[in-house]
């Protein structure tokens, strides 16, 4: 490109004036107090609570990985701005387990998330369970949600300082997704027979990987005070899915009960497509700034 | 005569969105949205009206529950308080200078 | 350019509320919903503000192609952030076009039908991730300068929408802005993508400010009525103005061999976009213009029982309410 002696004008000036004086939309960025993205960042976890960490942020992150693909897909516009939502906080609940988990080993939470492989995930096989039609979706989610606000309401007592702050950040947001779960439950059972017999199916599909959220591990006896023993939670859980399935006339499936696995590493065979597509860009530049 | 936009053959109706930006200040009409009852109307206007922290209390109601004024008697209608100044303050002229008035 | 309003002579047969019409117009006021208005202008807004929704509901699909796949997660929550803003933008306007009298139902019926445009610059593919900047840099860069005069456009529904989709916008041209610079900073092969990908949408977003002025049949009627206040040309050229610094600054090339800064006109003088391209792609001969539609039908088609459901219940729970009451 070649200049005479005159000067290009810089970026939006004089011949912007005549629009409006703000050209570009900008919100005054001064009256912004930005919270932080990331909670616990400085602290360096135990071997074991980052241990521990995993599991918590690999399952938010394969629920949050899985419903990005609902976003430009949803029954409603206004229902892809809520997954959406319900996707951001996710999101923001495993950078904060992940960063965590990764200080005990000098990683950040992009290595964590993008630079382990299937069988260094932790998640347990529910959050893996592919998204299916709309009712497998909130049925997974319902389930997801209970699970979480139960651990995280009884997590925010951690003696572990980090923990309790993320469960407590988090606990408000997934008081909203199970908030939006039941909704959707609500309306499937008792909208149209078709809705009442997907959901149905979506809830026997899912529910034999309930059982797995509540089994302890032998991790729990290792953190004793710090980590939720997973079965003490199972009657708030319990509590709760009767409450819904009450009012939405619903009967808990009976059926088989999955071996599980995800805490050790085994996964369901959703989870290792999802991760390929989740890495795959990552891992081609690996080391790179993004 | 109901607000603009209505229509009844939508699968979920319209329904117009308020929020209070902060405490202290009114609720303010921020635009509409669809919503198959209010309870779901109330949950999508947090999403779409309150990403930003935008609010701190959300009213919705349908759109066809709204009452306007006709738009043809515009004139009739609103004209009424021209001319009757003595409910403004600076009709008052003779008190000028006196403090605290 | 000289504007002449629509009006018959004074004195003619013009209406009491066509004079009122004008006369709001004259003043730089604005037009509200139960205003009289006339019919052509009625159209020219749902025109306008229909392809505008539908090109923010069709436009989150080439972004979201790139959710699953960012490669940090918080690249990963700022592109979900973004496209969710898009299905905002989406619904503000249609509530802006539902105003004049039309449904979002009715719009979508006719997106899906492939009746109703949008902006074609959504029928090109992402292949790469550096798309993710280019979108944000130049198509949101030139959509935010399509869209600062919007906010002040007459009717006053649309001005809402646009001044709340202006400010939620401001952080999307940058967020693409950072992507690009991330890349132009890392490795040879990042700033060959980004350069490679600017190459491809860099004309593709000119042609986002419409046919050049001799050859926008619309233009002059829609800045008489002032829903739009500025030329195709003219904002095209503004836009290519603010580009050139950003591109310096980034370390990026735009591919306009014949881009040169004219001391006399204080302007950039610069080629021409590929208008038979340009008129291809509007045609629905692009690359992802069929791709575009089938996944807007198949997320309408298969959310209907959703839909119908929550409708039915609705319907159940007020009967109820009903029933107890009485």
């Amino acid at each position: 490109m070649s200049t005479t002696t005159g000067t290009p004008p810089a970026a939006g000036d004089t011949t912007a004036a005549t629009l409006t004086s703000d050209e570009h939309g900008n919100i005054e960025l001064g009256k912004l107090t930005l919270a932080a993205e990331v909670i616990g960042q400085g602290t360096v976890a135990p071997p074991a609570v980052a241990e521990y960490a995993l599991w918590l942020g690999d399952d938010a992150l394969v629920l949050a990985q899985n419903l990005g693909w609902w976003i430009s897909r949803a029954p409603e516009l206004e229902e892809d701005i809520a997954i959406g939502n319900i996707a951001l906080d996710l999101i923001g609940h495993a950078r904060s387990f992940l960063s965590y988990a990764g200080s005990a080993s000098g990683r950040t939470e992009d290595e964590m998330a993008y630079f382990r492989g299937e069988e260094e995930y932790r998640s347990a096989q529910l959050f893996e369970q592919a998204n299916g039609d709309f009712a497998h979706t909130i049925a997974r989610n319902f389930i997801a949600g209970c699970f979480q606000h139960a651990l995280y309401e009884r997590l925010q007592g951690s003696h572990d300082e980090t923990l309790a702050a993320i469960a407590a950040k988090s606990i408000k947001e997934v008081d909203y997704h199970v908030d939006h779960a039941t909704q959707w439950v609500l309306r499937l059972a008792g909208g149209t027979a078709k809705s009442r017999r997907r959901l149905i199916v979506g809830f026997a599909d899912v529910w034999p990987y309930v059982d797995e959220l509540f089994r302890d591990e032998p991790l729990n006896d290792e953190l004793a005070g710090v980590a939720v023993r997973q079965s003490t939670l199972r009657p708030a859980f319990d509590t709760r899915v009767a409450a819904v399935f009450a009012e939405a006339e619903l009967e808990v499936p009976v059926g088989f009960t999955a071996t599980g696995g995800g805490r050790v590493g085994k996964h369901h065979e959703t989870l290792g497509p999802l991760l390929a597509e989740m890495q795959v860009l990552a891992r081609q530049f690996p080391g790179a700034a993004w | 005569m109901s607000t603009p936009g209505v229509t009844s053959n939508e699968v979920w109706p319209l329904w117009e969105v308020f929020v209070r930006g902060s405490r202290g200040m009114s609720h303010v009409h921020v635009g509409s949205l669809h919503a198959p009852d209010a309870t779901m109307a109330v949950r999508n206007a947090r999403d779409l009206y309150t990403r930003r922290n935008e609010g701190v209390s959300i009213w919705v109601t349908p759109a066809d529950a709204i009452t306007t004024s006709d738009p043809d008697a515009k004139g009739a209608f609103f004209e009424s308080p021209a001319g009757k100044n003595y409910r403004h303050a600076i009709y008052y002229t003779r008190s000028e200078g006196v403090k605290h008035l | 350019m000289t504007i002449s309003l629509p009006t018959r002579p004074i004195g003619g047969d013009i209406s009491a509320e066509e004079q009122q019409f004008n006369d709001l117009i004259a003043q730089d006021s604005r037009i509200e919903p139960r205003d009289w208005m006339p019919e052509a202008y009625r159209k020219t807004l749902i025109r306008q503000i229909a392809q505008h929704a539908h090109s923010e509901i069709i436009g989150m699909q080439p972004e979201s192609n790139w959710i699953l796949r960012a490669p940090s997660l918080k690249r990963k929550a700022i592109l979900i952030a973004k496209v969710q803003d898009e299905a905002g933008h989406g619904l503000y306007l249609y509530s802006a076009a539902q105003t004049l009298g039309v449904g979002r139902d009715e719009m979508t019926e006719q997106l899906i039908a492939g009746t109703a445009r949008y902006s074609s610059i959504f029928n090109y593919a992402t292949p790469t991730w550096a798309d993710m900047g280019s979108i944000g840099w130049l198509v949101d860069g030139a959509a935010i300068c399509n869209q600062v005069p919007l906010c002040r456009a007459s009717y006053g529904p649309y001005g809402r929408a646009m001044v709340r989709i202006c400010k939620e916008e401001s952080f999307h041209q940058r967020q693409g802005f950072e992507i690009l610079l991330e890349l132009m900073n890392g490795t040879p092969e990042q700033r060959q993508m980004a350069q490679e990908s600017v190459n491809r949408w860099y004309w593709p977003a000119l042609m986002m400010f419409g046919p050049p002025d001799d050859d926008s049949p619309n233009s002059a009627r829609s800045m008489a009525w002032k829903i739009k206040r500025f030329s195709n040309d003219e904002l095209r050229r503004r836009f290519v103005g603010m580009l050139v610094p950003q591109a310096e600054v980034l370390g990026l090339t735009l591919p306009d061999p014949d881009l040169t800064w004219n001391e006399e006109k204080q302007a950039y003088d610069m080629g021409q976009p590929d208008w038979d391209e340009f008129h291809e792609v509007l045609a629905g001969r692009g690359q992802m213009n069929a791709q575009r539609m089938q996944r807007r039908r198949d997320a309408h088609d298969e959310g209907a029982w959703v839909r119908e459901a929550a409708a039915a219940y609705a319907a159940r729970q007020s009967a109820t309410t009903e029933r107890v009451v009485a």
